[in-house]
């Protein structure tokens, strides 16, 4: 019979997450058996503590606020708009409610039985995933459980679900691989691949690919003298091979190559080894779909003579990461790359720039850079940020040494705009007489402002502190390092400055419809991704990291990796700590390849719910780690 | 006597519907099962026009149940043109038709004892009355409870007629699937639901102010 009021409770659900991907008879169901609660404003929904209600709620209307009260304080932990779930957790888990609900606004919210969504649950996976990562949100430590690191990648898995699939790129591969049968002589073989100039034959038996000679066979197993050139090819093929179908994209026959360590895949009508051979892809055929190989960029880089050239190829470095982004590659890769090109470019209008200039530089000099750059954590064209140091000169010989340099500075910092990498608008740059220094005044430059800190002086802190060399003497840049640490130690007080400003931006709570709520309720539509969430956790690692006394890490990643060697105990922070970068970072990059700016800003309205989940997920180490140095440097008395 | 002899020839259903009646009625707003209803009909005379749809849900503990409720269309002998425009409903649609009797028998068989409640009750409860007759039964025994005029109960509300439209935009209730028998008797479901909510801040309410149907005065 006909339901039109749960066809309309059908029609709201399946737009949200989890009941997106339930079966249509599975939401149906879901839908019939709703339960419609009205809430006026202010009402409770349930209590902290309270025994779990059979039913958990979707707001419909309206906005749930959820509450933990800690002795007399209510702290309001999040706010649950149209299509959020809540109250789940403790159906599930068959504990106490952790939090209490009360409306923000008259809702109108559906309470569905827990033990429909129960029997949904063992049928399909996806939705107990999704449940899982969505509970990662809100429990207390999530990162005590050790499947924390999987949730993010659950929420990852569902999102490839929705994503378009012209996203992927079907792989190409050749059509017309080179084939003899396994009765052919090794000699004969190595002839028709010469011949039609492959680095790879197969071997068909009744069409179907039972295996494959390549370069590397011959090279291993006949140029040493282990097999006879007259041998037949069984003797020497790899066997059996890896056969994939013809719908396979790049980033699956990419990982199928890494997971099965080979360079080739052969491609069959459906995929498996007893099926007709119609194709072989390698290695090479899928960094040539990708367009640009970094390695081949680095070369055409290394040959570049005009800056013309280094333009291009920074372009070229775009599309690199835009497909890099897309195939879902690790952002670590991926940011060690951009960074190698990224230093190589720089490195070029340097070498360019001392040819232009009429004299050799007249001391040893150290090329700096700094902030996102001195990380390695650069992705998107952003401003640049360098500075330059010279080797101490007597005082007679000081004023033409800075001329130089400065002179030098300018040219090389205006071939770095042309290529892409605007001026720093705060002009933070070598071209700068107060960042082009000898050693002993960059010395004196920290010194004083680890010494006699202000708000300013620990911003420079925190965007220097960060400098990596990028070309010329290292030496200059130890004497640096050594003498920083030198000032810490007899300045200790610092480290909690440094601490105060890394608790300057707390993470938001949470999101709620097209708003960001902040910690004290304030609601902004536009998140501001940089200062909000990856510069605490970046600041959070140098601050860790100098306190350890090392300096030779910039990257936020490897500095948390080496906390996790001296602090084992707090591993499990540390790890949250860069699975919640990762995903930062990826984001940004996403946002800012997508608007084509530098995804600083992100528009909430353009977010979808699993998005929004996504970096709620990764706001929760934030607050964490801006807990452990509040307590570690005694921060709220310094507040 | 008379009255005895008739009962006797009732049917089933009916038995059954009386039946329900003996149980105690637990008289407070928590625990009594509220349907909530509409009727779509050819026209407004509630002797001359038939009835189109029947949609009900209902409500418990002020919670609306989806799973308790009601939709049901009834096959047309009587087929007024001007008003099709308004439903949608066709006289030979798609969708699964009834008899009239059948119609309100699994009505009957669904309402049991509730309580009635109707946006302009008076209605509807005369339709659902006049196909009793037709089918020679009694008239409805179940309570009913005006929305229009319950709203009347809020302070500072006067005038006489309020169309669920307005209401709608006064209380802030999306109006989907409108003029359908179904959509109009959630829409009034949540109507109810916030109006008894704005009462209780109002005032205290007692079951049994639900059901005056003087004016404001009548709660105390």
């Amino acid at each position: 019979m006909k339901n039109t009021i749960a066809e309309r409770i059908f029609d709201f659900l399946k737009d949200f997450p989890p009941f997106d991907i339930l079966t249509k008879e599975q939401l149906f169901l879901i839908a019939a058996n709703v339960k419609v609660v009205y809430v006026e404003k202010d009402r409770v929904v349930f209590k902290q503590k309270e025994l779990p209600h059979e039913n958990f709620y979707i707001v419909k209307d309206g906005a749930i606020g959820l509450y933990r009260t800690l002795d007399l304080d209510s702290i309001l932990v999040d706010i649950c708009d149209e299509g959020d779930i809540f109250g789940l957790r403790p159906l599930v888990q068959n504990d106490h409610y952790l939090m209490s609900a009360k409306a923000n606004e008259e809702s109108i919210l559906y309470a569905i039985s827990v033990e429909i969504l129960k029997e949904i649950i063992q049928s399909n996976d996806k939705v107990s995933k999704f449940l899982i990562a969505s509970f990662s949100t809100n429990i207390k430590t999530p990162y005590a459980n050790n499947n924390y690191g999987q949730l993010f990648a659950n929420v990852d898995t569902l999102e490839g679900n929705n994503t378009n699939l012209s996203d992927f790129q079907t792989a190409e591969y050749s059509k017309n691989p080179i084939t003899c049968n396994k009765k052919t002589s090794i000699k004969e073989a190595a002839l028709i691949m010469s011949s039609n100039r492959v680095g790879s034959i197969l071997i068909v038996e009744n069409k179907n690919p039972i295996g494959i000679i390549t370069d590397k066979d011959l090279r291993l197993k006949i140029a040493t003298g282990l097999v006879s050139i007259d041998e037949k090819v069984d003797q020497i093929m790899s066997s059996p091979v890896i056969t994939v179908s013809d719908k396979i994209t790049t980033s699956e026959a990419q990982i199928a190559m890494l997971k099965h360590k080979i360079t080739h895949l052969c491609i069959t009508k459906d995929g498996t080894p007893n099926s007709e051979l119609c194709g072989i892809m390698s290695e090479h055929d899928i960094v040539v779909l990708q367009g640009n190989n970094p390695s081949v960029l680095i070369k055409e880089l290394k040959r570049a003579k005009n800056i013309e050239t280094l333009r291009y190829i920074r372009q070229k470095t775009s599309k690199l990461l835009k497909g890099y982004i897309e195939q879902k590659i690790p952002i670590i890769f991926i940011s060690n790359i951009i960074s190698e090109i990224t230093s190589a470019l720089t490195i070029k209008a340097i070498e360019l720039s001392i040819l232009e200039m009429e004299t050799k530089p007249p001391v040893k000099f150290g090329w700096l850079a700094l902030g996102s750059q001195g990380r390695k954590e650069q992705l998107l064209i952003t401003d640049q940020d360098n500075a330059l140091v010279f080797e101490n000169v007597f005082d007679e010989d000081y004023k033409t040494t800075k001329d130089y340099f400065i002179s030098l500075s300018k040219k090389i910092t205006n071939k770095l705009n042309t290529i892409g990498f605007e001026y720093c608008p705060a002009n933070m740059m070598a071209s700068n007489p107060k960042f082009c220094l000898s050693v002993n005044e960059w010395k004196n430059k920290f010194n004083k402002w680890i010494t006699q800190p202000s708000e300013k002086s620990i911003m420079m802190c925190t965007i220097f502190f960060d400098y990596d060399l990028v070309y010329g003497n290292k030496k200059l840049v130890d004497k640096i390092s050594k003498s920083i640490f030198k000032s810490i130690k007899s300045y200790e007080i610092f480290l909690n400055f440094l601490g105060r400003n890394a608790l300057i931006n707390p993470p938001p709570l949470g999101f709620f419809r097209q708003f960001l709520v902040e910690n004290d309720g304030a609601h902004k539509d536009q998140f501001d991704i940089k200062s909000k969430a990856l510069m605490p956790l970046i600041d959070a690692a140098r601050l860790l990291c100098l306190s350890h006394n090392l300096k030779n890490e910039n990257n936020t990643i490897k500095r948390y990796v080496n906390l996790i060697d001296i602090e084992p105990q707090n591993k499990d922070l540390y790890l949250s700590c860069i699975d919640a970068f990762k995903i930062l970072l990826r984001f940004r990059t996403e946002q800012g390849l997508k608007h084509n700016d530098s995804g600083r800003y992100i528009d909430l309205k353009n977010l979808s719910k699993s998005e929004k989940l996504k970096l709620k997920g990764a706001f929760k180490p934030i607050k964490d780690i801006q807990e452990l140095l509040n307590i570690r440097y005694n921060l709220s008395q310094m507040m | 006597m008379w009255n005895w002899f008739k009962h006797k020839n009732y049917p089933d259903f009916w038995k059954e519907y009386l039946k329900t009646f003996k149980i105690k009625q637990p008289k407070s707003i928590e625990k009594t099962r509220f349907i909530v209803f509409d009727t779509e009909t050819t026209g407004l005379d509630t002797v001359k026009d038939r009835i189109l749809s029947i949609g009900a849900i209902a409500i418990t503990n002020g919670i609306i149940d989806v799973a308790d409720n009601f939709e049901i269309y009834l096959k047309q002998d009587e087929f007024n043109t001007d008003t099709v425009e308004i439903h949608g409903i066709l006289k030979e649609g798609n969708i699964e038709k009834f008899s009239e009797e059948k119609a309100i028998e699994y009505f009957i068989n669904y309402l049991q004892n509730a309580v009635l409640i109707a946006h302009h009750a008076a209605f509807d409860v005369k339709m659902i009355n006049a196909a009793l007759t037709r089918m020679n039964l009694p008239k409805l025994k179940n309570k009913s409870i005006d929305t229009g005029i319950l709203y009347k109960k809020l302070d500072g509300k006067t005038g006489n007629h309020f169309n669920l439209d307005a209401l709608c935009k006064e209380f802030n209730i999306p109006k989907h699937d409108r003029h359908t028998a179904s959509g109009d008797a959630f829409i009034t479901a949540l109507l109810f639901l916030k109006i008894i909510s704005k009462l209780k801040k109002e005032r205290t309410v007692y079951y049994s102010d639900l059901f005056r149907t003087t004016n404001n005065k009548g709660l105390i």
